[in-house]
């Protein structure tokens, strides 16, 4: 058995409609199919991030000089602010789970939807809602407390809508909370016949664990948020210390859920890219159970690491150096993932499209990010680089190089069973690279300006600082360019793209089975798993020469 | 139609997948709430654990005797519950209103009583704010108390109100023959959800009134 064989025709008598067949706006606004409800999260994402974007390039250009001539300190604080609750909350937490897992999992699992699909569209709207009091907050004002609201800052000092926002991001976290346990229930119960847990797709094992952590950690969130949000309100102590609390409470409590929530960011970027690169070497993943395990690993370790970001608060020496080891610790089955990744690679069929070259730069993002953090969670170099450019650079390097790369490379991968369409190869693999090129060129130089000392979330900056600013700021520049490039194709293939197929890529999976794009429900007639996961043919002798 | 028979959403193969997907839903939605609770429940303990006298002279004001009455009330109500849902899955469609109405009553006393006590602490001016009024020099760390006493007990109030509308729309759709011994899913989640609510209370009661000495 070659390719995989198509169980029925999918052109000529009763077709049944594409999922894209109705075009009325109500049947958008009222649709339970879990399709769309993850196209209008994609259109609502691409809107949050280019606000985010757009304040970030803002702060970029401002520190083009030292003096930061642009904005001033409170602008500043505010655009930052902006940026980093815009794009944790309402881009990079819903990116993966919300856009691509909404639209996959139940394929991937052969479901006609998911579990609850009214609660599915419910969570859309609870986004909406959330993202619509956030924008409002930013419109009377903004918030200058940074994303982490640290009190009592924010409780008890902060001029700005410190409440507005908090709200709108506990209103969001429910949206999360309803997605994952979608999620999770689906993964449990509507797996088709002969689709076993060891038979899943690895990004079905990705979004199980990164459904837990939504499920367990966003409610201590909402709960933080709340406590903040009343004790400013109500002018009460529950954190402030002139009032009796403790802000290192308030600390614990909101690490215990935005570490974990890191995992929620990178954990989704990993499934797609285990798909990415066993399409695209035509094998089975190398260490099937190892890479699902790691998933699993990760989003249990990650609840155990959150003292990290408070090595330099009053934290004690013992917890800092406990929490120190727990992080060295996720390290392994990351690099379980890293290493198994690239032993996949090894004797594989390697087509280098579009997608995969995203894959391949995640891998070598992802690994300096990763082992930048390994700097940061070592106690001692932590002191000397804590709240510098090294940490940006660190987390963005993870947060961009590591889960934006895996977004768009799953969107190339899945836009032509989303649309139908084929996007242009030649400028896809242009964008991938001039993307790869703009994230280096912006952060690499906010490594060193972190190691020689230069603070973060200040808009000026000493002089001798200024080159490596600029090369920032330049880099971003070309970034931009490389987010702005697949938004015009991609609208572009809607109608101009060749038609794609079933199974443009020659893919093994039961998304490639079905139609592009695919009918209402999924499947003509319901699937069954018969063979292992990932059962690619192994490479013939032409592939070896 | 026959009166006992199942509804089938179709992006289900059978009957039992769907009485599973919604038992599964309900208890992952409630390991979410426990962590919900569990935040507020830290909090908690790590402020008993720093100011162990004031929080006990704290909890020395709240009304045991009230709070222990309440605790009572809805323990029936689990019971009612219960036999709800059995009831229902028996056929017996007049129990079954009865004891789910008995259920959300038992909710709504709860609630007088607990606004009741409320009214209490208000007047004794052990409401946090401007107002608290505390003659000892420990009066914020007594006011951080009665911080958590009203945000633990003021959500688990909000989780109990809901109960109560979830319990009388049940109550509503098995009066129009909507639920039954057929279709019974419904009814046996929204009881997981009060269960639950009611075992929340059982740890605030013990955590709020009998960790504070008694007068």
């Amino acid at each position: 058995m070659a390719l995989p064989v198509q169980n029925y025709v999918v052109i000529d008598q009763g077709e049944p409609p594409s999922y894209l067949k109705e075009y009325t706006l109500r049947s958008w606004l009222l649709t339970t199919d879990h399709k769309r409800i993850g196209l209008l999260y994609l259109f609502t994402i691409i809107v949050f991030f280019a606000i985010a974007a757009a304040a970030a390039a803002i702060m970029r250009l401002n520190l083009l000089t030292p003096r930061g001539d642009l904005v001033q300190a409170e602008t500043y604080n505010k655009l930052f602010t902006t940026h980093g609750v815009l794009m944790v909350w309402f881009f990079l937490i819903p990116s993966t789970p919300s856009v691509l897992g909404n639209f996959l999992l139940p394929l991937m699992l052969g479901a006609r939807d998911l579990a609850f699909p009214k609660l599915n569209l419910l969570s859309w709207y609870i986004f909406i809602l959330g993202g619509a009091i956030v924008l409002y907050a930013l419109l009377i004002g903004g918030v200058d407390t940074g994303w982490t609201f640290y009190t009592p800052y924010s409780s008890t000092y902060s001029n700005s809508h410190v409440a507005l926002m908090a709200a709108g991001v506990f209103i969001n976290g429910f949206s999360s909370i309803l997605t994952g346990l979608n999620f999770i229930v689906t993964t449990h119960k509507l797996r088709a016949p002969g689709m076993t847990w060891f038979r899943l797709r690895l990004f079905v094992w990705s979004m199980y664990a990164t459904s837990l952590i939504l499920v367990l950690a966003t409610p201590v969130l909402a709960m933080t948020l709340t406590l903040m949000a009343l004790e400013r309100i109500w002018h009460v102590g529950v954190f402030d210390p002139a009032l009796g609390g403790d802000p290192l409470l308030f600390q614990h409590l909101f690490w215990f859920y935005s570490h974990p929530a890191v995992y929620i960011m990178i954990l989704p970027g990993m499934g797609v890219v285990s798909e990415l690169i066993c399409g695209f070497s035509k094998k089975r993943v190398f260490g099937y159970t190892f890479v699902a395990f790691a998933s699993m690993a990760i989003a249990l370790l990650g609840f155990l690491v959150w003292g990290h970001h408070m090595f330099v608060s009053s934290q004690s020496v013992f917890a800092g150096m406990v929490f120190s080891f727990l992080s060295f610790a996720v390290a392994v089955p990351s690099a379980i993932k890293v290493f198994n990744w690239t032993a996949t690679l090894y004797r594989g069929s390697i087509s280098l499209d579009t997608p995969m070259l995203y894959a391949i730069g995640f891998i070598g993002l992802f690994t300096a990010g990763g082992m930048t953090g390994l700097f940061l969670a070592t106690l001692g170099i932590d002191v000397h680089v804590h709240d510098t450019y090294f940490v940006i650079a660190h987390f963005h390097y993870i947060m961009v190089g590591g889960m934006v790369m895996a977004f768009m490379g799953g969107l190339h991968f899945w836009w032509p069973k989303i649309s139908g369409r084929m996007y242009p190869e030649f400028l896809g693999k242009m964008t991938a690279i001039v993307t790869f090129i703009g994230f280096n060129l912006t952060f690499f130089p906010q490594f060193i300006l972190g190691y020689l000392g230069m603070p973060r979330r200040y808009h000026a900056y000493p002089e001798q600082f200024q080159v490596y600013n600029v090369l920032s700021t330049a880099g971003a520049s070309i970034l931009g360019l490389g987010y702005l490039l697949p938004l015009c194709y991609f609208i572009w293939s809607c109608r101009y793209g060749k038609r794609a197929g079933n199974n443009p890529w020659g893919a093994k999976g039961f998304e490639w089975e079905t139609a592009s794009p695919p009918p209402v429900h999924n499947f003509e007639r319901p699937p069954v798993q018969t063979e292992e996961v990932y059962n690619y043919p192994p490479p013939s002798h032409e592939a070896m020469l | 139609m026959s009166k006992n028979r199942a509804i089938l959403y179709e992006h289900f193969s059978d009957i039992e997948q769907q009485r599973e997907t919604s038992t599964a839903g309900i208890w992952v939605f409630i390991g979410s709430e426990i962590m919900f609770f569990g935040a507020l429940i830290l909090a908690f303990s790590v402020y008993r654990f720093s100011y162990a006298r004031e929080f006990a002279e704290g909890a020395a004001e709240l009304n045991l005797l009230l709070g222990g009455i309440n605790t009572a009330i809805l323990f029936t109500s689990g019971l009612t519950m219960s036999l709800a849902a059995t009831a229902n899955r028996m056929g017996w469609k007049g129990s079954t209103l009865i004891l789910l109405l008995t259920t959300a009553l038992l909710g709504v006393v709860f609630l007088g009583i607990k606004v009741f006590e409320y009214h209490e602490d208000w007047t004794k001016r052990l409401f946090p704010g401007p107002g608290f009024n505390w003659t000892d020099s420990d009066s914020p760390q007594v006011q951080l108390f009665f911080v958590l006493y009203f945000i633990m007990t003021g959500i688990h109030a909000l989780h109990l109100i809901v109960g109560v509308g979830v319990v009388v729309v049940i109550a509503w759709l098995a009066l129009r023959d909507r639920i039954h011994a057929g279709h019974f899913m419904p009814l046996d989640v929204a009881g997981l959800y009060w269960h639950f609510v009611d075992l929340v209370w059982v740890f605030l009661f013990a955590l709020l009134y009998l960790m504070g000495g008694t007068r």
